[in-house]
């Protein structure tokens, strides 16, 4: 589906994407997750040939991005990160207008923007003028919009963000459902609940590269473990604990230690160390974006 | 790539002009107001206040001079404001451009379609305008109704003048510049309310060789007046030539600006 080589993109002199590499398999869910800035837009723009590359290789559905944009960007759909619907119109319209780019006929148009109206629980603003809409609201009609072609690859940035609960867990039951259709997505996210749950196969990027690929749980068995136990921070706890075997880390106020055992661990420590508050809990995506990219903050 | 590369185009570029069509029409009564009013107003300001202390202009009455101008100003204001403030805006603010090119769409069309809407506002501009004249008798008919078709070339012209400066204006207050410094000077001096042959050669070789409401002027005015005018032929190709450089030019400029 998507063959990426050393792919190379700056602005001026500044490296956005810095020679990373993967590939999208047809009908899975791939995600690109990183810090602000890590360059996951510039590459999903490159996707959607939008952006030209500057260096590397590229190619959606087997054909080069630089020499078959057209027929590459009407098997796609996109939702972008940033709000472009038409101001102009009401919610019916946009989409409406939209489908005469993709040249779909005015009355097949008609019948796909129903389904999707309701698919999205947008019916009852129909007639609604966009900015009038919700932050959530507009990004389902975002998603709507990206699926009037019927696109073989949906390319989704930042999907879910400003939702409340239940839109967004309609969005999962959504993309669930087009992945079970046959369709291949590519998303990103900042929601690592989502990422675990939605993909089958993700890379964490930071800098404009991709510091490591796989899927969800795997990624978390191999560097974290499947459980983690956290307690209090104190400079006896700590001596204790490196006297153990264990493999930790101190986080803030809190420190984390890795483990597939947590009862042993759990009980170790309470018995020889010296423990207010312990508890233990399973190990997350966020635990690994985290290790990979830092707890700083990122400018 | 050059400034002046060929833009590959297909009908599809039609579409951005049937979305400007639309969002036109829905306030259809509102945008036609100004086209009706602002003749009006520069007709009684100039033909019956100024033209009554003015016996003859070019030898014709005053009126019937500057009617020709006021269709040539009229058609200068709508393609070139479309294609720079309302253009910026879709551009930056609505993010409009963005959302079409991640359809089979290319920015190179996008841009074609707004340049042709651009000098469909000039021919909607005129037909509002020449019945008014019509109805006050300073325009000769059947002529004038060449001036319908030749909006849209004229007006093309203007819309690819102001898209190269909305391309490169960094934002949107900047578009007052070309306002100010080549819509106003254009407006007074490109024989418009005063013939040339007034001026002073300097000004004259000037308005003629870099101003292009100068040629729109002198064709207006020769249909208005059913008059041919010496430079007619001159003013029609050099229209056609400043076009087609614009119209590249511009579609280059933008791409350049919004392909990063
Ligand atoms: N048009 C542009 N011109 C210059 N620099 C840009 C441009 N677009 C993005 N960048 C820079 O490229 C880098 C990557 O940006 P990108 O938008 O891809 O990040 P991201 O991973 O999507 O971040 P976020 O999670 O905040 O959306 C950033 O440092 C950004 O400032
Ligand atoms: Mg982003």
């Amino acid at each position: 589906m998507i063959e990426a080589e050393a792919l190379e993109k700056r602005y001026g002199g500044f490296i956005a994407v810095d020679k990373i590499s993967f590939k999208v398999k047809e009908g899975e869910v791939f995600g690109f997750l990183g810090p602000n800035g890590a360059g996951k837009t510039t590459t999903m723009k490159m996707i959607q040939c939008v952006s030209p590359k500057d260096f590397g290789k590229l190619e959606v559905f087997g054909m080069d991005v630089s020499t078959d944009q057209r027929k590459i960007k009407g098997l796609l759909g996109v939702m972008p990160q940033e709000n472009n619907l038409d101001p102009d119109f009401s919610v019916y319209q946009n989409l409406l207008i939209y489908s005469r780019y993709f040249n779909i006929p005015q009355r097949k148009a008609e019948n796909i923007i129903e389904e999707l109206l309701d698919f999205v629980m947008l019916n009852e603003k129909k007639d609604t003028l966009t900015t009038l809409l919700s932050g959530g609201m507009k990004r389902r009609l975002l998603l709507a919009r990206a699926l009037l072609n019927n696109p073989r690859l949906l390319v989704l940035d930042e999907p879910t963000v400003g939702m409340d609960p239940q839109a967004r867990h309609l969005i999962w039951d959504k993309v669930k459902k087009l992945r079970s259709q046959g369709n291949t997505i590519v998303l990103s996210t900042h929601y690592l609940e989502e990422a675990q749950r939605l993909c089958d196969r993700l890379v964490i990027m930071d800098n404009g590269k991709i510091l490591v690929e796989g899927k969800p749980l795997e990624l978390i068995k191999e560097y974290i473990g499947t459980e983690i136990v956290e307690a209090e921070n104190n400079p006896a706890a700590l001596s204790c604990l490196e006297k153990t075997s264990s493999k930790f880390e101190v986080v803030g106020d809190t420190i984390h230690v890795y483990t597939d055992e947590p009862q042993r661990v759990m009980n170790a420590l309470l018995k020889e160390c010296d423990f207010g508050k312990v508890i233990v809990r399973r190990a997350t995506l966020e635990d690994v974006f985290l290790k990979f990219t830092g707890r700083k903050m990122r400018d | 790539m050059s400034y002046l590369s060929l833009p590959e185009l297909t009908r599809s570029l039609w579409k951005v002009w049937f979305r400007n069509k639309d969002v036109f029409m829905k306030t259809f009564m509102v945008n036609f107001i100004p086209s009706f009013i602002q003749p009006l107003l520069y007709l009684f300001a100039f033909g019956f206040g100024v033209g009554n202390s003015i016996d003859l202009m070019d030898g014709v009455s005053y009126i019937r001079f500057i009617a020709p101008a006021l269709i040539a100003v009229g058609i200068m204001e709508a393609s070139f404001f479309e294609c720079t403030f309302a253009s910026y805006v879709r551009m930056y603010y609505q993010k409009t451009f963005e959302a079409i090119i991640a359809t089979p769409l290319s920015i190179e069309e996008v841009i074609a379609g707004e340049l042709l809407w651009g000098a469909t506002k000039s021919v909607v501009n005129t037909i509002i305008m020449l019945p008014i004249f019509a109805f006050f008798g300073i325009i000769d008919f059947p002529s004038s109704l060449l001036l319908i078709p030749f909006s849209f070339l004229a007006g093309l012209l203007f819309a690819a003048i102001g898209m190269c400066f909305t391309a490169i204006s960094p934002s949107i207050d900047t578009l007052n510049y070309p306002t100010f410094l080549f819509i106003t000077p254009m407006f007074l001096f490109s024989g418009t309310f005063f013939s040339l042959s007034l001026m002073p050669d300097a000004i004259r070789y000037f308005a003629l060789a870099a101003l292009p409401l100068t040629h729109v002027v002198i064709i207006i005015r020769s249909l208005t007046l059913t008059r041919l005018d010496p430079f007619l032929y001159i003013s029609f190709v050099w229209i056609i030539i400043a076009t087609l450089i614009f119209f590249v030019l511009s579609i280059n400029l933008m791409k350049k600006r919004l392909i990063v």
